[in-house]
């Protein structure tokens, strides 16, 4: 009964110290794959200033919303060249997520959605023939118009669905990576 | 056989003179007929000893009713009334002790079990027809028992309206640490390494802790005191998900020496298929082993176990989503958006669990009819957690837990005439860590938690027929953890000015934190089992229960992507405490039993989740659910009867329905399982090779209470900005399945036999979705099913 008791307090004993050890603080998180930044650059094709689109969230997945800024006004009936851009600026230097998004081109598309703002086309292609939007081209309306432009970057769509090539969101599925709506106007 | 001799005592009783002092004489044997030499033989006051062969001889017993008692260290106490009116005969066969905190002593004649928790116990025949499903399936059988899933691979037992943290799992004596604070963590378990599942609804029996608000869910592992090798082999085929299991073990019983036991199973499935298309994604496979050696000396025995769970769980493609515009979409098409041709294959998003247990256990045992047993427990668990990720982190899990626990155990137990004593403490000691590797941050931070726990537990048999039982219970609990908070997110909390103190490292945009908790919590209960008449036993058990938050309540910070909303703890939670009341009322004899659990759990500072903001990041709007806390009150009914309408025909009927309301807010609890009823009718001919035929009818009713957390939001619908809602709370609607099942057993040779089993779950191809499925906003449920199962006994 006497070793038993022992034993049993030794046990304790034991786990009750190797408990004491405190060494697992935690390691600051590299979240590389977090998008912060989108950027739409709208280049007219007839020379002059860029319009940019930007929508920033620095904290990520934290409280803070997104602050979205618009350049500039988009002149009636002008056609412009566009890229769209994104950036992890939580990691220094700032991750280039485009480039990742290039590289998986057949998983990934840009839908841009809008009513009364002027006509989308896309100018580039993945591996299979599909658009992935990186590149556009944009015609605005010819009547002046203040509308949202709403972007929308899909992870893993499927791009053989009707109308998804065409830049129709409606039967594309897969999960929203980024979607920002921008307020934009054209004069 | 007890009967037998009565009889025979009345017999001589009536043909000779009474004699007013008689001898009792006989023998005490073990059912292997080895003699116990030294036995303790008890007749009112006067007592005898067994001699080396067996025999004893009480002298000068007086005729009349008598309370005999046969004891002797390591066995059952024999324990018995006997009409004595002449000489007679007594032979005593006892049966060893065969688990090392017994709770129920199962005597003859009047004397009733001296515990008053009620143990619904599932038969091994449920067991193993559940051999290629979990073990939370298989718990959906005991009235009020529900289910929690996440698709239809990861099933948690919901006891009376509770599951996850509040209903622990005690596996082998261990108590199961596998992070199952989680509602998507499955219990860590392979049902065909269980010998016997019993569910304790309420925290009552003490000795395996004192925050078990809802309940316990006991595995134990085959246990055979006979000198005998044994084993069996289950295949299961099954027709949705194309895949099948087997399972093997082997027994090796004994009453003294070395005994063993070894379990494999391997598990392996592809997508399953509702009634309409493939839930793709949803494969899984499984590789567990169990095993322990014991040696089972005269006054002790020594167990040492091991066992290992390995899954690779699937989930459904279609539940991933980006943001609420995925949700919305996915609850108002009522189609999944992912319906990809069956495969076997399993990608992301998945979970892949690995948990190692291992034991030591040495119990002595006394000559005062008392017990000390003495353990150590070793725990590791591996969570990995795979979401659909872009370019080189395509492969990196989102979430790699790892959680080790070591703990150790005594407990001592003393049986004295009418009153046995249970008193034990434990300690443990766990490490979490989350790695860093996953870049993304982490869901559920590292932390430290050491805990120690104190019990004493006094029954009493205050006559043959009452036995009343109280408890009682501390525990102390202390967490530290460290954790990096964004400071946007530390002031959006409300912490800044409050818990300061716990801010080590100011790291740019993040605080490094180290919150630290200590917790003292007291629970206690209290029990009658009253034994009515033949026929009738009432058991009433109220019990005094608190349960200290688990990490995900405290600390839980950040976007959960299987339901697309961002989930935050808080660090002011407080423990909750319970109050149980509840009574069983028993009918177990006759050819109609049933069983009727009413009961009444009320609980302050309940923790639970709830919508209260929308949250806009790059991605989109997110809804954020905070963890609140809320006076609650449930109450409920579970019954279950049995009728054995004659020789052939058996129907059996269980139900539950249960009443949930949050108090402080005066809104009906969330997640509260619907009203179930279950009906089996079973044909059984014995001739035809033990043929039975049965058809089981499951009827689940549309929830009615629940909370509305339905939220409006503004998402981009052709370029507009349109306020939309979005109904995550309406329940499914009410559905009802129809399941069959048949088998058969061939005897192949004098020690062997092959059982084949044929059923159909869903016969007939219901489409239905269910309310407690965390999925039902995205796909239904399973379809038909046709399953064949070949079991080999040797």
């Amino acid at each position: 009964m006497k070793n038993l008791r022992i034993s049993a307090l030794a046990l304790v004993t034991i786990v009750t110290f190797s408990s004491c050890s405190n060494d697992d603080t935690a390691t600051i998180v590299n979240e590389e794959e977090v998008i912060t930044t989108v950027t739409a650059t709208f280049t007219p094709t007839a020379g002059g200033t860029p319009i940019t689109l930007t929508s920033r969230d620095l904290d990520g997945d934290g409280p803070d919303a997104p602050i979205v800024t618009v350049s500039g006004s988009f002149t009636a009936g002008a056609a412009y060249n566009g890229t769209v851009g994104f950036l992890n600026e939580l990691t220094n230097p700032a991750g280039v997520i485009t480039d990742e998004v290039h590289e998986e081109g057949d998983q990934h598309q840009i839908f841009f959605r809008q009513t009364g703002l002027g006509s989308f086309t896309y100018k580039d292609q993945d591996v299979n023939g599909h658009p992935i939007g990186l590149q556009f081209g944009y015609t605005a309306a010819t009547t002046p118009i203040t509308e949202n432009l709403t972007l929308t970057l899909r992870h893993q769509p499927d791009k053989y669905a009707e109308g998804v090539s065409g830049g129709n969101i409606a039967n594309a599925g897969g999960g929203t990576d980024a979607e920002v709506v921008f307020p934009v106007t054209v004069q | 056989m007890r009967f037998y001799y009565l009889i025979l005592a009345v017999f001589i009783a009536g043909g000779v003179c009474a004699y007013s002092q008689n001898t009792i004489s006989g023998s005490v044997t073990t059912a292997k007929n080895t003699p116990l030499d030294g036995a303790h033989i008890h007749i009112e006051q006067l007592h005898a000893v067994s001699n080396p062969d067996g025999t004893y001889a009480l002298h000068n017993v007086p005729s009349g009713q008598h309370r005999v008692v046969v004891s002797f260290i390591g066995f059952k106490s024999l324990d018995t009334l006997v009409t004595i009116s002449g000489p007679m005969r007594f032979n005593a066969v006892l049966k060893p002790e065969s688990e090392q905190l017994q709770e129920v002593v199962l005597t003859e004649n009047n004397a009733i079990p001296k515990n008053t928790i009620h143990e619904e116990k599932l038969k091994t025949e449920t067991i193993e027809k559940y051999s290629n499903a979990s073990l939370g399936d298989a718990l959906k059988e005991i009235a009020g028992v529900y289910s929690l899933k996440t698709g239809s691979t990861i099933v948690k037992p919901v006891i009376n309206g509770l599951h996850s943290s509040r209903v622990p799992i005690i596996s082998n004596n261990v108590r199961m640490e596998d992070q199952q604070w989680g509602t998507e963590h499955a219990p860590n378990l392979d049902i065909n390494s269980a010998g016997k599942i019993s569910v304790i609804k309420g925290a009552n029996a003490l000795q395996y802790g004192g925050d078990a608000i809802g309940g316990l869910v006991l595995v134990e592992p085959v246990s055979v005191l006979k000198d005998t090798l044994f084993g069996k082999t289950i295949i299961n085929a099954a027709s949705n998900g194309r895949g099948g299991s087997i399972s093997s073990s082997l027994h090796q019983g004994a009453e003294k020496g070395w005994a063993w036991n070894a379990a494999g199973t391997c598990k392996y499935f592809g997508d399953r298929q509702s009634p309409d298309y493939v839930l793709s994604n949803t494969g899984n496979r499984e590789g567990n082993f169990a095993g322990d050696l014991k040696y089972i000396g005269d006054t002790y025995d020594v167990t040492a176990s091991y066992s290992l769970y390995d899954a690779t769980i699937g989930i459904a493609k279609a539940t991933h989503i980006g943001s609420v515009s995925d949700l919305v979409r996915a609850i108002n098409s009522g189609q999944p958006a992912v319906i990809e041709p069956f495969t076997y294959n399993i990608s992301s998003p998945k979970q892949e669990v690995i948990h190692h247990l291992a034991k030591v256990n040495f119990t002595k045992h006394f000559n005062d009819n008392s017990s000390l047993s003495v353990q150590y427990a070793f725990q590791h668990n591996s969570r990995k957690e795979f979401d659909i990720r872009r370019g080189q982190f395509a492969n990196k899990p989102a979430l790699d837990l790892t959680l080790v626990t070591h703990s150790a155990q005594a407990d001592w137990k003393k049986e004295i005439d009418r009153l046995t004593l249970k008193t034990g403490a434990n300690v443990s000691a766990q490490d979490n860590n989350a790695s860093p590797d996953t870049n993304i941050r982490p869901l559920i931070p590292n932390y430290n938690k050491f805990d120690a726990g104190a019990y004493g537990i006094a029954s009493y048999a205050l006559s043959d027929s009452f036995t009343a039982e109280a408890g009682l219970r501390y525990d102390f609990s202390k967490m530290d953890a460290s954790k990096y908070y964004q400071k946007s997110r530390w002031t959006s909390l409300g912490y800044d000015g409050v818990y300061d103190k716990f801010i080590v490292a100011d790291a740019g945009t993040q605080w490094l934190t180290a919150p630290e908790f200590t917790f003292h919590n007291v629970s206690a209960s209290l029990g009658i089992r009253k034994q009515l008449n033949n026929n009738y036993q009432l058991l009433v058990n109220a019990g005094l229960a608190m349960r200290n938050p688990n990490p995900s309540e405290l600390f839980s910070d950040g976007l959960h992507h299987s339901n697309a909303t961002i989930e935050l703890g808080n660090l002011g939670i407080q423990k909750e405490k319970a109050y149980k009341l509840s009574a069983t009322l028993l009918k177990t004899s006759g050819s109609f039993t049933f069983e009727a659990t009413p009961y009444i759990n009320s609980i302050n500072n309940f923790i639970y989740l709830s919508p209260t903001t929308i949250e806009y990041t790059i991605r989109g709007a997110f809804p954020v659910y905070q963890y609140k806390q809320a006076n609650t009150l449930m109450t409920g009914l579970d019954l279950h009867t049995n009728w054995k309408i004659d020789d052939h025909w058996q129907h059996s009927f269980t139900g539950a329905y249960i009443y949930g309301q949050n108090k402080t807010d005066n809104l009906p609890l969330i997640d509260m399982p619907p009203l179930n009823i279950v009906n089996t009718i079973r044909y059984t001919k014995e001739k035809w090779h033990s043929l039975y035929l049965e058809l089981r009818s499951e009827a689940i009713f549309k929830q009615t209470r629940y909370p509305n957390n339905n939220f409006s939001v503004d998402l981009p619908v052709d370029g507009q900005l349109v306020s939309t809602m979005v109904d995550i709370s309406t329940p499914p609607k009410g559905y009802q399945l129809v399941h069959f099942g048949s088998g058969m057993s061939f005897k192949t040779s004098e020690n062997t036999g092959l059982a084949v089993n044929f059923s159909v779950l869903n016969i007939f191809n219901t489409q239905y979705r269910d309310y407690l499925n965390r999925q039902r906003l995205y796909t239904d449920d399973l379809g038909r099913n046709f399953q064949l199962q070949l079991k080999f006994n040797y």
